[in-house]
């Protein structure tokens, strides 16, 4: 059972749900959360986790060899990125514009651009209790979050059975990093707030789901602040609303410390006891 | 002419807000560029008007002439990808995995595959309701290139502030460390931190600063909601101190934020007492430092 948590608007509590509905779902279940968040990850932040093993990732990037090179200039005919260029003495690789597409290495007549690895971040496997929880993180500097968040999709996928509940806490906006992190689930919660920014967002979010024909699901965070759009809104589309957490100073404390909500605010756990039930009600991903 | 970048690494730390507060107090000296072309929201508290239109085309995608395929599937075993499976016997193009690279078109022993240039978004020139002018955008779902079409948002912000004579482009930036901020964040004169006092706030400004360094940006930073949190501010606070960024301003956790939003207004016009006095010295302060 894949279910990716994603928003179109940043901030609005994927994290908070992502860390607390793992938490409390791994309590009889098996679980495992993995934070594809990897430009900006947080999900670690809010969980007591030991850790089990430290990947380094790695993507391949041409790299020129002199030796057999007749610089004839079909590797920079073949890159569509203009991350290969041929001079009068010299072949230059530009890794920050290469995609990694292999076509100037496999189309050199010489083989003078083998591919070789380069390190664009690193993955974690921790447990926090039952729990099992993956984070990758993007070495600043790194531009592209999807080779990163496709590797780590990739290790999970082989590590775990396919009846653990794999929840992925998503990165935010439209583009290709949250099409990467949600191509593959079999559900999509999408968490906003009931403000014109949240609406306006979720509004896009949706869109997107459609694009990829997912089934899709919302809860609002901070409910109580705002005005009703969202909720008339997912009535009018017949989008379920899982689950409302209400606004509250006292929850936005508790996430500014990293602590996680549920085994101290009633009306939160409350709410994941709905999730939980949907989830499960409906038979996600077809396991049970 | 001085680019003000304002940027925050993690979302919901109501930089956007901030930063159409800064385009209303700038009034008519200034041009804004809205960079979060993601999941752009400024526009529901400026109401652009007088919009131009047009389409912004970058990339290709690849498309598979059936006419001509013999179905060799040289295309789909080079693609690194996956983008062209074979389905009941016919190669097709999965246009959401396609990279645009354009590897398949060139080993097609039948040139069958063509490289089409996508449409992936819009971009528009406004007059503000507070009269700015703003340049801002639509990114198609799904799309790729978003680094391209916000390096596209800024340089006709530039351009066109050039032309104007204005004093200031007020970009609104987008969230983490990728692509999109990286085209942000070149050619700023500086760039605003909005931070909260969370530990996620925190662990994000760092990484985020780590970008700005790298651009040699001087920074300032604006902690919204400081009082949720004494003991993180007071974290943020050092790290500000120990890397010689700027701390403009405490903001205190108030839900007129969002009571401003809804009502399509921005904090200064909404609030008249503190929110607005702090914010209105921010500006004037970020305006005497890039003078």
């Amino acid at each position: 059972m894949k279910i990716a948590i994603a928003s179109g608007k940043g901030g609005t509590g994927k994290t908070t749900l992502s860390t607390n509905l793992g938490s409390f779902l791994a309590e009889n279940n098996d679980v495992v959360l993995v934070d594809l968040d990897v430009e900006e990850p947080n999900s670690g932040l809010f969980l007591k986790s030991t850790l089990i093993k430290k990947y380094d990732k790695f993507r391949m990037v041409p790299e020129w060899d002199l030796t057999n090179c007749t610089l004839c200039g079909n590797c920079q005919k073949v890159c569509n990125f203009h991350a290969v260029i041929t001079l009068k003495t010299k072949v230059m690789v530009f890794p920050q514009l290469c995609h990694g597409c292999y076509a100037c290495s496999e189309l050199c007549p010489n083989n003078s651009l083998p591919m070789k690895q380069e390190k664009m971040g690193e993955l974690k496997h921790f447990k926090v209790g039952k729990l099992n929880f993956v984070e990758s993180r993007l070495d600043v500097g790194q531009e592209q979050a999807v080779p990163l968040i496709s590797q780590t999709l990739e290790f999970v996928d082989e590590k775990y059975t396919k009846e653990t509940i794999k929840l992925y806490d998503s990165p935010p906006g439209t583009s290709c990093p949250v099409i990467e992190a949600t191509k593959d689930a079999d559900f999509v919660i999408l968490v906003t707030e009931p403000t014109p920014f949240g609406f306006h967002d979720l509004k896009l979010a949706i869109d997107t789901m459609r694009v990829l024909k997912k089934e899709i699901g919302v809860v609002v965070n901070r409910y109580g602040i705002g005005n009703n759009d969202v909720i008339d809104y997912c009535e009018k589309e017949n989008i379920p609303v899982i689950a409302t957490i209400p606004n509250d100073r006292k929850i936005a404390e508790l996430y500014s410390r990293g602590e996680l909500l549920y085994d101290k605010i009633t009306e939160v756990k409350k709410e994941l006891e709905k999730i939980s039930k949907f989830i499960f009600d409906r038979n996600i991903g077809g396991n049970k | 002419m001085k680019e003000i970048v304002v940027i925050s690494g993690k979302g919901g730390t109501g930089k956007t807000s901030i930063t159409a507060s800064f385009a209303y107090l700038g009034g008519k000296d200034v041009v804004v560029a809205d960079c979060d072309v993601d999941a752009a929201d400024m526009h529901l508290l400026m109401e652009p008007k007088k919009s131009t239109a047009e389409d912004f085309y970058s990339g290709v995608l690849a498309e598979i002439d059936q006419n001509l395929c013999v179905k060799c599937g040289k295309c789909s075993e080079v693609c690194r990808w996956n983008a062209i499976p074979c389905k009941n016997d016919e190669y097709t193009v999965n246009p959401l995995d396609c990279e645009g690279c354009g590897y398949c078109a060139r080993v097609c022993p039948m040139e069958a595959i063509s490289m089409n240039e996508q449409n992936v978004g819009e971009w528009f020139i406004s007059e503000t309701r507070v009269n700015n002018t703003m340049i801002h955008a639509r990114l198609g779902i799904g799309s790729e290139n978003s680094g391209k079409l916000v390096a596209h948002v800024k340089n006709k912000a530039k351009m066109l502030a050039l032309e104007t004579k204005k004093d200031f482009i007020i970009v609104d930036g987008s969230p983490g460390i990728g692509c999109p901020v990286v085209s942000s964040l070149s050619g700023a004169h500086f760039v605003v931190l909005v931070t909260e006092p969370t530990v996620a706030g925190l662990h994000d400004l760092r990484r985020v600063y780590q970008l700005v360094n790298k651009f040699q940006i001087p920074a300032g930073c604006i902690i919204n909601k400081a009082d949720l949190n004494n003991e993180v501010s007071d974290e943020i606070k050092e790290f500000l101190d120990e890397e010689k960024i700027v701390h403009l301003a405490d903001l205190p956790y108030d839900e007129n934020f969002t009571k401003a939003m809804t009502l399509g207004k921005t904090i200064v016009e909404y609030d008249k007492s503190k929110l607005r006095e702090t914010l209105t010295d921010t500006w004037n302060e970020i305006k005497r430092i890039v003078m």
